[in-house]
């Protein structure tokens, strides 16, 4: 089995996000760039996969859809233990063209099991995976909190509200992975990092799709007020205050 | 002033730099950061959870720690690839030693292994020794620990009364003696000891193996500080260390305990810088959250002063820290080419820069000691609560001003140091400081400020040697061999000494940031904060000096020169400081 796992690059989460271009583009100055936490806990347990003979994995390939400038969060993913990579040379991109070149690199390739985080911590889209499966008319498998794979053949666990159900499912297939995967992420150890250095990045044209969706504008969420402390015995304040200035009642 | 490249150890005294020749921290390449990140990972995921179990004394926890660290290849940082590790350059293995610097007690284990335990047998073992211990070091199998300091013999390190008898069939050391105050010393698997052989007057080195009989290690010391260490006497009754132990040659002990201390010195001061990050980021974090009189207490001038002089302390000694790094990197290429032994190469280019090495020492122990003190005051009452990570900085950061050779002796060495390393030939400082002297009127005739920004800064630090060569001159004119008695004197030197080459790396760190970061008010800042008060403490160190030294009637024109030599233009400090505070606040984390 082939295992591909899709990576996004995120700001790191002590981030202080800002806007440059009239709200219309993040500034990237200072910005340091990680592999998405979601995305990093699937690359771990593909890892703890293909380092288990019984499994039947026999290699972990990373995928990632963005300009040259991503590369360094490709190779700590070699570092940490991926055999290869391939990046999709694509100026960043809406879900619906980042899932239509990765779709189309996997018909090239031929992987059987695409795992995605859940979400990206920057734009939360939760989209590509589903898309993954679409493009490639394969079964798409969604809040996996467990994988287990024996001679081939895959077990998954899948969080529902209020519990848990186990399914089966042919490959090749969509993962769309939530924390639970894996215990943490695994550190870069020195050796992989050497070694990183040697691991191939393909690097494909941009994929067949133009972005549907295009950001208008961002906006942060307003500053929160001073907080206002009412007399509990003067609830018509109270009532007051939510009816004409908060106009929530 | 000259400019040269590749200069020698203290010879920044006497000659400038080219900003494009140092090396800068905004210049790591992809993999050092990744290094350094895994570093930082492995201290969020393996040390900070188990920090409250580790402070309690639990030593096997300790132990697998260290091991664990030592299977990721983190051990083997600075061992040559064919001794199992994965032979990186100097400045890569100093920013492991600043990204391990925030992990408290451990910081001080790890250190403690990958140098001093681990680096006297690559760096003088021969090949059998290096092939036997390096590797198991290197990957953690073994853990080490360096057995110099007894009762009588601390700073004094010749005074040791440890011996080594050859046994009579010639097979064996005998040794007899004890130890003090040794890192690591309740698990470590090796001992690098000291000792002398039958009547030597000068130490030799050996390799002991922790599991010899007769060697028998005291309970844990009670600490101060990095209580999670592991901190034993250790006693030798008749050990036999087989021949083939003795590590160098009989009688070059103390030439490898000495080298073997420049390595932990500088080392140490890129260990500081980790540590003093992490006090930063707690203070910040905690003056975004607490808050007096309705608003945060970030907001508060006072503070703002606080969180800015500990960027400015921090990001002052960073400058300098890997300025020397690079410097011992180009070095160790040039002697490896002769030798073509990297261990022998290693440690002979960090022991040439020795008047550095006391430098980042005594200098990255002070402002490790400035930011955790003043972490603790941003704090308030709560700084004082044992539940806090400042307060344990606060007690651990203590140590550094009295492990590696105390900050006294630094103090001294960078001193004599500079001054010896002068009159070997190696620069020519008292002929430049006697036409210095000589000269004095004509100095203060000729006194010019730069044509630019960095022009004017690199004037000031200019004068600035030019009051450090006008006082080592009256200091030896008037003392001559007896000035190694004044030690006041001295420490006087040294400070001008430590102040200027801090003052002069950051002026450079700055200058060469101009190609790499568009706006650099907040550097620029830091840098007219750094020079305005360094030109103030030297003014004093320089007064102090000379109304020791100087002859009735000398005083007065020596002390007009040297208030000449540290005139600098006037500074806002306190909108500067209040910039570098709002960068810090606004981040809410150390981004510089």
């Amino acid at each position: 089995m082939k295992i591909l796992v899709c990576i996004s690059n995120v700001p790191d989460t002590t981030t202080k996000i800002r806007f440059t271009e009239g709200n219309t583009s993040v500034d990237t100055s200072g910005i340091q760039w990680v592999i998405n936490p979601w995305d990093e806990l699937s690359l771990t347990r593909a890892l703890e996969l293909r380092d288990d003979p019984s499994s039947g994995v026999k290699s972990v390939t990373v995928i990632h859809s963005g300009p040259a400038s991503a590369e360094p969060v490709i190779r700590k993913a070699l570092a940490i233990g991926a055999d290869d990579a391939v990046r999709i040379d694509s100026p960043s991109g809406d879900a619906y063209s980042v899932a239509a070149g990765i779709a189309e690199v996997v018909r090239k390739e031929q992987y059987d099991i695409i795992l995605c985080g859940v979400e990206s911590s920057d734009y939360n889209g939760s989209m590509v995976g589903g898309m993954i499966a679409e493009f490639l008319e394969i079964p798409s498998v969604s809040g996996i909190s467990e994988l287990k794979a024996e001679g081939g053949n895959v077990t998954i666990t899948r969080e529902t509200d209020g519990g848990k159900e186990i399914v089966s499912v042919p490959l090749p297939f969509t993962g769309i992975v939530q924390k639970g995967i894996a215990k943490e992420p695994r550190i870069a150890a020195m050796r992989g990092i050497m070694m990183a250095r040697s691991k191939q990045i393909r690097v494909y044209e941009p994929g067949p799709e133009e972005a549907l969706t295009g950001i208008e504008v961002f906006e942060k969420p307003p500053a929160r007020g001073a907080c206002k402390f009412i007399d509990p015995d003067n609830p018509e304040q109270l009532i007051d205050l939510l009816q004409n200035e908060a106009k929530v009642i | 002033m000259e400019i040269k490249k590749n200069l020698k150890s203290g010879e920044f005294l006497v000659a400038d730099t080219d900003a494009a020749d140092v090396f800068i921290p905004e210049e790591f390449n992809e993999e050092q950061l990744m290094i350094a990140q895994s570093c930082r990972d492995f201290l969020a995921m393996e040390v900070s959870p188990q920090m409250a179990e580790l402070e309690k004394g639990n030593r096997e926890l300790m132990k697998s720690i260290l091991k664990k660290s030592g299977e990721l290849g983190l051990m083997g940082v600075s061992i040559p690839e064919e001794f199992g590790g994965f032979g990186q350059s100097f400045v890569t293995q100093m920013l492991v030693a600043e990204a391990s610097g925030a992990g408290y007690s451990f910081s001080v284990a790890f250190m403690a292994h990958c140098g001093i335990g681990t680096l006297p047998i690559l760096y003088y073992g021969n090949r059998e020794q290096r092939e036997k211990y390096v590797p198991k070091l290197a990957s953690g199998e073994l853990i080490g620990s360096y057995c110099l300091t007894e009762p009588g013999a601390g700073s004094d390190a010749n005074a040791g009364k440890t011996s080594a008898t050859l046994s009579e069939d010639g097979k064996y050391y005998i040794l007899n003696g004890q130890k003090m105050w040794i890192t690591n010393a309740g698990f470590a698997d090796i001992q690098i000891v000291f000792a002398k052989i039958d009547n030597d007057r000068v130490l030799s080195a050996f390799i002991v193996e922790s599991s010899y009989p007769g060697v028998v290690i005291g309970p844990d010391e009670q600490k101060m500080g990095i209580k999670g260490s592991s901190t034993c006497q250790i006693y030798y009754n008749d050990v036999k260390v087989p021949v083939e132990n003795l590590l160098g040659k009989r009688g070059e002990g103390f030439r490898i305990a000495l080298n073997i201390l420049h390595m932990g010195r500088i080392k140490l001061g890129a260990n500081v810088l980790g540590s003093a990050k992490k006090a930063i980021e707690d203070s910040v974090r905690y003056a975004n959250e607490r808050k007096q009189f309705g608003v945060l207490i970030s907001s508060f001038g006072a503070i703002k002063h606080k969180l800015a002089e500990q960027v400015i302390r921090l990001f002052t000694c960073e400058s300098a820290v890997y300025r020397v790094s690079r410097d011992i990197d180009d070095l160790t290429d040039t002697l490896l080419a002769d030798c073509g032994d990297t261990g022998r190469a290693s440690i002979e280019a960090i022991g040439h820069y020795a008047v550095e090495a006391a430098i980042l020492k005594v200098a990255g122990s002070e402002m490790l000691d400035y930011v955790s003190d003043e972490a603790v005051q941003i704090y308030g009452g709560m700084g004082y609560s044992a539940e806090t990570d400042v307060e344990r900085s606060y007690r651990d950061s203590r140590i550094n001003r009295i492990f590696e050779g105390t900050n006294e002796i630094n103090r001294l060495l960078v001193s004599d140091t500079a001054m010896k390393r002068a009159m070997k030939g190696d620069f020519d400082l008292f002929g430049k400081a006697a036409g210095l002297y000589a000269g004095l009127d004509n100095l203060l005739e000729t006194m010019a400020e730069g044509d630019d920004y960095y022009g004017e800064k690199s004037t000031y630090t200019g004068n600035f040697k030019k009051a450090i060569l006008i006082c080592i001159h009256g200091a030896v004119e008037r003392y001559g061999r007896t000035l190694v008695h004044q030690q006041e004197v001295l420490n006087n030197i040294a400070d001008m000494i430590i102040e200027t080459y801090l003052s002069e790396s950051l002026r450079l760190r700055v200058q060469k940031l101009e190609s790499l970061k568009s706006d650099l008010t907040v550097y620029r800042d830091i840098l007219d904060v750094n020079i305005y008060d360094a030109a103030s403490r030297i003014r004093k160190s320089a007064h102090d000096a000379i109304y020791a030294f100087a002859e009735e009637g000398q005083a007065e024109n020596l002390v007009r020169a040297a208030d000449t030599l540290t005139a600098v233009r006037g500074v806002n400090v306190k909108s500067a400081r209040r910039r570098i505070a709002d960068k810090l606040i606004e981040d809410n984390a150390y981004k510089f």
